[in-house]
């Protein structure tokens, strides 16, 4: 399955990265390389394998409903790069 | 041409927990912003999420109130897009196993009749947070304090025709949550946000129109107006030969003005996938059985026991069982003064309209359960008229003394129920109304029953309104007919 | 005496024989005299380091000292710590002082441990060569010339070089036990679930795990005793009782069996690394195992299965670096696509961007099936492969790495020759297994480490052979002084 050019681009806008023009064709050969070695997958049949997203079957703890984290907006916007009243601030967003 | 609407709806509903689905964050609505935005709903690096025991208990207890299958194994899934009030980039949510199944919720319209609107599933997700478009320096404020909080999104199958069974399907599914103790219900604070997707088809026509989604419709009254308004642009645009466009609209409610939302510039591509951060939720019986020993009287199993133990119609059993506070309130007024048909009464008249007119809700009530028995039980043993019981009512609900008998004794409203006062102020009337009489007596017998209210109206004025009706009618009667 | 192990050092230090100053400055010195050179440090927190000996010390006059307290550690710099700068190696991170500490770290900091400071890494801990990191790359002790594995390439060189006692690392596809091999070290990555990763920035969550790096067998069980165990902040971290892992280094290897899968002796693998490994294994014979060959019959793919499964829980867990409440945000953004498209394009090096790409790719509309769910379907039979393994014996052994360390610059531009070089450790990320990496000599001066995998929270049995294997040989102790 090989990506060419424009599908690169496509799936950088979603991962919002851009890549410059002149850029792409080198970056397009190098993911196709990457897809051709990842195309060995496609010769083994799966068709009644589970899919595996845990390493163990282990099954998820619940947490108990109690408020255990007090205020510390000071500290957590201390890494911010653009606070006003207590906000974080970003370029105008447009519903 | 006849035009048919189909209307499915997708609901929001904040679970009411004290923390964030993910956090130990507080869910506690209005704080100072990004107050309660913990480093686990900032999306820091490296943090990590643990789901809440409650607001799985809650989806559950929801499935449960609405006759639903509950998934025993849950997977979150990470929908990724990029917003800024979405602050790790995707939005852990369910897709391919919901927490709630199939289930249906039963609603009865204003002529009595019921009808199934079948519940497709219901899947738990984390809330985002809130942009705010006030101009700080051209650029726009983040708050993450809702960012986390525990929805279950409830979608229903297309089963719904007009914006009146939407409403009442809403106001149904609002009075579910509500008695479950799962959600708050406060719509204005964006508890409950209802999407509505509707599309019209020639009558008889087989397949679905294309459909329109409004969002984020926040009380019951827009969200009427908002159908209302889009079945008919739709109707307009299909006979003015035109297309529906599949798009995402927005209806302010303020202005009632509808607008297309800025179309994306292209189709979303959520990539969902398993949280890798979060291992299956399986649900085991041994919890389910606990939460269906701990579930409340629904709605419905309510509405027919009003029906039964206080005979009462199905449309009032309908309104007074559809809210916890409202069915509370209606139960003890009923148990104590005895008689449940006059509460109901009551309540769907003075109270509702007092309730509606002050904006108050039943829970704050300055005429409690307890004052309104009382005031029935005046009613009920002739101290008072019906018309005075209004005012003393009135006077209850504007604090003007401590119970009914408090506000008849202080304004001396107590019913004049003396024979003879009663015949001497009608004998005053009579005569004051000589004309009127003979009229009445001149007239056929079959007439004099619309003609004697003349002089009833007349007696109950001169005793400002504290003379017994119904002696009042039987004297008059007696007097006049002789 | 920095040029002891922990247990050494721990010893001395109960003793009276050093303080915890002493033995912090000791170390200072050589960073700053040495790290010029190797750049395995990102940051070096000298004051806090001092700080932190002198509070050990006193802790130690009080009498409640534990076995690390004063012991001067590194941490891989994707560890969250509180106050100090964390970076990922990465320019994106490049101003985050983290508000909040990591689990990891925390847990060292309250056994009384001294941080020296953090180390390099490959960019996010994506990389098998540590030349990916935006703070340059990391050089190899015993040849400059020579990259020290990856990504924790700055844990692993820091130790070697005895710039740190030993050092914390996370491994993903193999980022702990590779540069152990290359760098002649001692490194163990436990379970999946064995130790919290609260704190420690994600790069493919379902396989990431942190671990130790050390001189010996013994000093990781040590680390490994104060990391392990549960965290109510973490739902993959299991609930599970954490025994003493010193407890069984002794143990009598006599009657264990060891299985060598014969898919890693294959083609590919150059003839003198096996030859140490298959002297390591002989070793083994002495000390009572016997020796089995077992097969993984799908270990090849699992290269393709993890380069789709890393790559896409990267994309995602990387989505949070967006501009908006930390981290590097491009000067003057347009509109909020500007801020976001910029802030990523300038923050991320070219592997993560790269990885992210690919990772998208196999999550989005029409490609989730043949990608994302294929990986996770051979991700099965991978593990599959190793529990019928697991029935016929104790441990499994081989090689680390194809070859010893390559050099800087060698497949650099090439990333698929660089993803092939995993080849020998993924498929115990993908498994969820414990792994470990012992010194097993040395190839053209560059040294060689046998791998062990075990069964899952089997670490205790891995840290006994390890040990058993380290008193009867030296390999250990050899260094890139000694060496020379």
């Amino acid at each position: 399955m090989a990506i060419d050019a424009s599908e690169i681009q496509k799936v950088a806008h979603l991962a919002r990265l851009s890549i410059d023009d002149n850029q792409v064709d080198a970056t397009a050969s190098t993911i196709n390389n990457i897809l051709e070695l990842v195309d060995q997958m496609q010769s083994v049949d799966t068709s009644n394998v589970e899919p595996m997203a845990h390493p163990l079957d282990a099954t998820q703890r619940l947490r108990e409903d109690k408020v255990t984290e007090e205020n510390n907006r000071k500290q957590l916007q201390s890494c911010a790069p653009a606070v006003e009243d207590g906000l974080f601030l970003v370029p105008k967003v447009i519903e | 041409m006849m035009w048919e609407t189909v209307i499915g709806l997708e609901i929001h509903a904040q679970l009411a927990t004290k923390t964030k689905i993910f956090s130990g964050a507080s869910t506690a609505f209005g704080a100072e912003p990004n107050t309660q935005a913990c480093a686990v709903d900032l999306g820091l690096p490296g943090v990590l999420p643990v789901v809440n025991e409650e607001a799985i208990n809650m989806a559950i207890k929801f499935g449960l109130g609405i006759d639903a299958e509950i998934n025993k194994v849950n997977v979150f899934e990470r929908k990724n897009y990029f917003y800024p009030d979405l602050p790790k980039g995707y939005q852990t949510t369910q897709l391919d196993k919901p927490i709630v199944g199939a289930g249906h919720v039963d609603i009865t319209l204003a002529d009595g009749s019921t009808k199934t609107v079948r519940i497709h599933h219901a899947h738990l997700e984390e809330d985002a947070g809130k942009s705010l478009h006030e101009d700080y320096h051209g650029m726009s404020g983040i708050d993450l304090n809702r960012a986390g909080t525990p929805l279950i999104e409830i979608v229903t199958e297309p089963d719904i025709n007009n914006s009146e069974e939407a409403v009442a399907f809403a106001k149904k599914l609002h009075s579910i949550v509500t008695t479950l103790g799962i959600c708050d219900g406060n719509m204005a604070q964006g508890s409950m946000r209802f999407d509505v997707n509707i599309s019209v088809r020639p009558k008889g026509q087989k397949e679905l129109g294309t459909r329109t989604e409004t969002k984020n419709l926040n009380s019951f009254k827009f969200m009427e107006a908002a159908i209302h308004k889009e079945v008919a642009r739709q109707i307009d645009v299909l006979e003015d030969g035109g297309r529906i466009v599949q798009e995402t609209r927005l209806y302010n409610g303020d202005t009632g003005e509808a607008r297309s939302m800025r179309s994306k510039e292209e189709a979303n591509d959520y990539r969902y996938f398993p949280c890798p951060d979060l291992l299956p939720v399986v649900i085991e019986e041994s919890r389910l059985e606990k939460l269906r020993g701990e579930m409340p009287e629904m709605p419905d199993a309510k509405k027919a026991r009003f029906v039964s133990e206080y005979s009462l119609s199905e449309v009032d059993a309908e309104i007074l069982a559809g809210n916890q506070a409202t069915a509370a309130f209606f139960e003890t007024a009923a148990k104590t003064s005895g008689d449940a048909k006059l509460v109901s009464n009551w309540m769907l008249g003075e109270v509702s309209k007092a309730l509606n007119a002050n904006d108050t809700a039943i829970a704050d009530s300055p005429v409690t359960a307890e004052m309104l028995a009382g005031l029935i039980a005046r009613i009920k043993d002739n101290t008072i008229s019906g018309n005075i019981a209004k005012k003393v009512f009135e006077a209850l609900w504007n604090g003007e003394g401590k119970d009914a008998d408090d506000v008849i004794e202080k304004k001396g409203l107590k019913q004049v129920t003396d024979t003879g006062a009663i015949e001497t102020m009608i004998d005053e009337v009579l005569t004051a109304n000589a004309q009127q009489v003979e009229n009445y007596r001149a007239a056929p017998p079959e007439k004099r029953g619309k003609m004697i209210g003349f002089f009833v109206g007349q007696a109950m004025k001169a005793s400002k309104g504290k003379a017994n009706p119904g002696m009042v009618n039987q004297i008059l009667k007696k007097k006049l007919d002789s | 005496m920095y040029d002891k192990s922990i247990s050494e050092q721990s010893r001395a230090l109960a003793a009276g024989e050093i303080s915890s100053v002493e033995l912090t400055q000791s170390y200072l010195d050589r960073i700053k005299q040495l790290d010029g050179d190797l750049n395995s440090f990102i940051t070096v927190t000298d004051e806090l380091a001092l700080a932190q000996a002198k509070a050990a010390d006193e802790r130690r006059a009080a009498g409640n000292a534990e076995a690390l307290t004063g012991i001067p550690l590194a941490h891989k710099d994707l560890f969250c710590t509180e106050g100090v700068k964390t970076t990922c190696a990465s320019k994106i991170l490049d101003n985050f002082v983290a508000p909040y500490e990591s689990t990891v770290t925390n847990k060292f900091k309250n056994a009384g441990t001294v941080m020296l400071g953090k180390t390099n890494m490959d960019e996010f801990a994506m990389g098998s060569s540590n030349e990916n990191s935006h703070y340059g790359a990391v050089k190899n002790p015993w040849d400059q010339t020579a990259i020290p594995g990856g990504s924790s390439g700055g844990s692993a060189a820091a130790v070697a070089a005895q710039l740190a006692a030993g050092a914390t690392g996370t491994d993903t596809g193999g980022s702990i036990r590779q540069p152990a091999s290359h760098c002649g070290i001692t490194g163990l990555k436990p379970t999946y679930g064995r130790v919290s990763r609260y704190g420690m920035i994600a790069y493919a969550s379902s396989l990431d795990q942190a671990g130790p790096m050390t001189r010996t067998a013994e000093d990781a069980a040590i680390m490994l005793n104060t990391m392990a165990g549960f965290d109510r902040r973490d739902s993959t971290c299991m609930d599970r009782e954490v025994p003493d892992y010193t407890a069984n280094l002794n143990d009598s290897l006599e009657g264990k069996t060891i299985g060598l899968p014969k898919e890693y002796f294959s083609t590919g693998l150059d003839s003198e690394v096996e030859q140490r490994i298959r002297d390591a294994v002989a070793e083994y014979e002495k000390l009572g195992a016997k020796v089995k060959e077992v097969s993984l019959p799908n270990l090849q793919l699992s290269i393709p299965s993890y380069y789709v499964i890393a790559p896409a829980e990267a994309s995602t867990n990387l989505s949070r670096f967006d501009g908006a409440r930390f981290g590097h945000r491009c000067d003057n953004p347009e509109d909020l696509m500007d801020m976001y498209k910029r802030s990523r394009s300038e923050g991320f090096g070219e592997e993560v961007k790269r990885r992210i790409i690919v990772g998208t790719y196999a999550l989005s509309a029409g490609y989730y099936d043949a990608y994302y769910n294929k990986a996770q379907q051979i991700r099965r039979l991978i593990r599959d492969d190793f529990m019928s393994a697991f029935e016929q014996c104790d441990i499994i052994m081989g090689p680390n790495a194809p070859t010893p360390a390559f050099n800087i610059g060698e497949k650099s531009d090439d990333p698929v020759a660089m993803y092939l070089s995993d080849i020998y450790t993924l498929s115990v990320n993908l498994a969820g297994l414990p792994g470990m990496s012992v010194p097993a000599g040395i190839v053209n001066g560059r040294p060689v480490g046998l791998q062990m995998i075990g069964r899952h929270f089997d670490e205790s049995t891995l840290l006994n052979a390890a040990h058993r294997f380290q008193q009867e040989t030296d390999f250990h102790l050899a260094t890139p002084f000694t060496a020379a």
